[in-house]
């Protein structure tokens, strides 16, 4: 169907031009079905051309994504198959070890708490992003003084640098000097470890990670509010609807198609984040706050001596995780649409 | 609504701005504390008696960073606009074939964590000798944003009139000459959009730039900032002060461009 429907749009201009006389003039005298016959070799040709221009203007980002995401991606796949040491740099041999770096990395001690760690907060921030970011979209939606300004206001943490962010939040759940512990002291509570035990420093990312997505699931959510026709709700309101059941029969089943978005988008970012978690706790206390993005970066980057193997088939179980929360989401979402 | 209710929504809505924007506020206050009061249990609330130490040590410490930064910014604005311009007007007007798998393919990319990127990257910078310098970080940091700004222009152009586009073939344009003189002016608003969400990301970079770029001379703002934690855990109001200046362009560009900012997150994402 593209196809046929490619040829024709793009003839459309040409024929106004040289074509157009030649097949106009022939039209009366010959009948219908002949009519494309001669014009044919030349149509052909005119399809190449624009295909040719077509691509020729894609070339630049074909070549882009060639160099800068499939190359990258192959020598990480490549490194996770080999030995690579320092040695390496220098005389650039690296034996392949097959899968190795892989049973290395899966049998440490570190691999279950960060599958875990991953899980968790992966799940508990989109759980808590979206709730709340969805409840701050139907507040704003409400028509009172000031609901733009505020909304926009909403979104100045989303565009600050991560890096900004995580370190307010380490200072102010900083165990002696931070905010936090000095709100829970004045209530009458007892302080907390944030950072440095091992409990709590998997609830100090989250709460950090948790604030910075509001922004981001308030946005798409309110502009998913934006496309539902206000003659649902007047037709709710005639029939008596109250405030919940407006919300609960309306709203949220219109809004399901943006709802699975924002969730898929939310899991794709909160896999990968590894700026907040680095700046606040280091994957630490050992390994109470470390996920896979943090683990990868801390074997190949994070101390003295990289390893750089084993951090890329870390990187590349990232990748299988990703895929694997993707294939589960999907199928939910079908089964959800069925139902 | 009665006029009661719609008051108590904005302070409701004052209220909940507040705690969203708390920490921000703590970031400003912080970074206005005199350093003995850091320690102070409770803080201060305010900046009582403010000191600008904090402020006039970035000036000193940090101005190079913030440049570094500001080239880096810029140098991967122009990169994502030269690539992923021209592409989308292709996808938008000229039907190629294949256009739709391209369309995936661009999707897959933007979900590829960085960290596997900052590895596959090291190791070609290493042998390309980029590594540590302004280039290889503008190079890596406009593969934050190429996917993105093909998308975003993709879902504008297609929205220009068929007519407009005869139109210019009649007067004899050329694809080229079209693209060039009639669907860029055209395009304004999604140019400022991509340029403004390409300048933040790569300002706000911390995963290449410690990776790909961390022995360089030139190094950008956020590594100043984890330097500066690194090496002065008791300066908080220092490390804020400069928490403060490398939010400004965030800041700046909310108040200036804030629908193109709005535009750009749902463009980005709400796409059938």
């Amino acid at each position: 169907m593209t196809a046929t429907h490619t040829a024709s749009r793009v003839a459309v201009p040409g024929e106004t031009g040289e074509v157009a006389p030649s097949t106009r003039a022939a039209s009366p005298v010959r009948p219908l079905p002949a009519r494309p016959d001669p014009t044919r070799p030349l149509r052909s040709r005119q399809r190449l051309r624009a295909q040719l221009t077509a691509w020729a203007f894609i070339a630049p980002v074909v070549v882009y994504l060639v160099v800068f995401y499939a190359y990258p991606l192959y020598r990480n796949l490549d490194l996770s198959f080999r030995d690579y040491t320092l040695r390496s740099f220098i005389d650039g041999t690296a034996p392949f070890v097959w899968f190795d770096n892989y049973a290395q990395v899966i049998q440490s001690s570190t691999f279950t708490p960060a599958l875990v760690n991953t899980a968790v907060f992966t799940l508990v921030s989109i759980v808590f992003q979206f709730s709340i970011g969805l409840a701050l979209a139907v507040f704003f939606f409400k028509r009172f003084p000031l609901a733009a300004t505020l909304r926009a206001l909403f979104l100045v943490p989303w565009l600050l640098p991560l890096l900004v962010s995580a370190s307010v939040w380490a200072w102010m759940l900083n165990s002696e000097s931070g905010i936090v512990n000095a709100g829970l002291e004045a209530i009458g509570l007892t302080q907390v470890n944030w950072l440095t035990s091992p409990q709590w420093a998997m609830v100090s990312v989250l709460l950090a990670n948790i604030w910075i997505g509001i922004p981001f699931n308030l946005v798409i959510l309110y502009s998913g509010l934006q496309n539902i026709p206000g003659e649902v709700y007047e037709a709710a309101s005639l029939d008596g609807a109250n405030a919940w059941q407006t919300f609960w029969r309306i709203t949220f089943p219109l809004l399901r198609p943006v709802s699975a978005i924002t969730i898929l988008l939310g899991l794709v970012y909160t896999l990968k984040v590894f700026d907040i978690i680095w700046i606040m706790t280091r994957g630490g206390p050992g390994d109470a706050s470390a996920t896979f993005a943090i683990w990868s970066y801390r074997l190949g980057f994070g101390g003295g001596s990289p390893e750089l193997s084993p951090a890329a088939a870390v990187g590349n179980l990232l990748i299988v995780l990703a895929f694997v929360f993707g294939l589960i989401y999907i199928r939910t979402q079908r089964r959800l649409e069925r139902a | 609504m009665t006029s009661t209710r719609r008051i108590g929504n904005t302070v409701l809505g004052v209220i909940f701005t507040a705690l969203m924007l708390f920490p921000l506020y703590w970031m400003i206050n912080v970074s206005l504390t005199q350093p003995t009061d850091l320690r102070k249990d409770p803080p201060n609330l305010f900046p009582v008696n403010p000191t600008f130490d904090g402020y006039s040590r970035v000036l000193g410490e940090q101005l190079p960073y913030l440049g570094t930064s500001l080239v880096v910014g810029l140098g991967t604005v122009a990169v994502t606009l030269l690539l992923s311009a021209p592409a989308a007007f292709a996808l938008a007007k000229l039907r190629p074939r294949g256009g739709t798998a391209l369309n995936f393919v661009l999707l897959i990319a933007q979900m590829i964590p960085g960290i596997i990127m900052a590895m596959g990257f090291y190791l070609i910078f290493h042998n390309w000798g980029i590594l540590d310098t302004v280039p290889g970080l503008i190079l890596a940091d406009s593969t934050l944003a190429v996917p993105f700004g093909v998308l975003i222009f993709t879902a504008f152009m297609a929205g220009i009139p068929e007519e407009l586009m005869s139109a210019a073939k009649i007067d004899g344009a050329g694809p080229w000459r079209t693209f060039q003189s009639i669907v860029m002016p055209i395009s304004r608003n999604s140019v400022v959009t991509v340029s403004l969400f390409t300048f933040l990301w790569a300002w706000s970079d911390f995963i290449f730039a410690s990776t790909l770029n961390r022995g360089g001379d030139l190094q950008p703002i956020t590594m100043g900032i984890y330097k500066y934690i690194g090496n002065n855990t008791q300066d908080w109001n220092a490390i804020m002060a400069t928490a403060v200046v490398a939010s400004i362009p965030a800041a700046v560009l909310l108040v200036v461009a804030q629908r193109y900012v709005a535009a750009g997150v749902t463009a980005g994402a709400v796409k059938d």
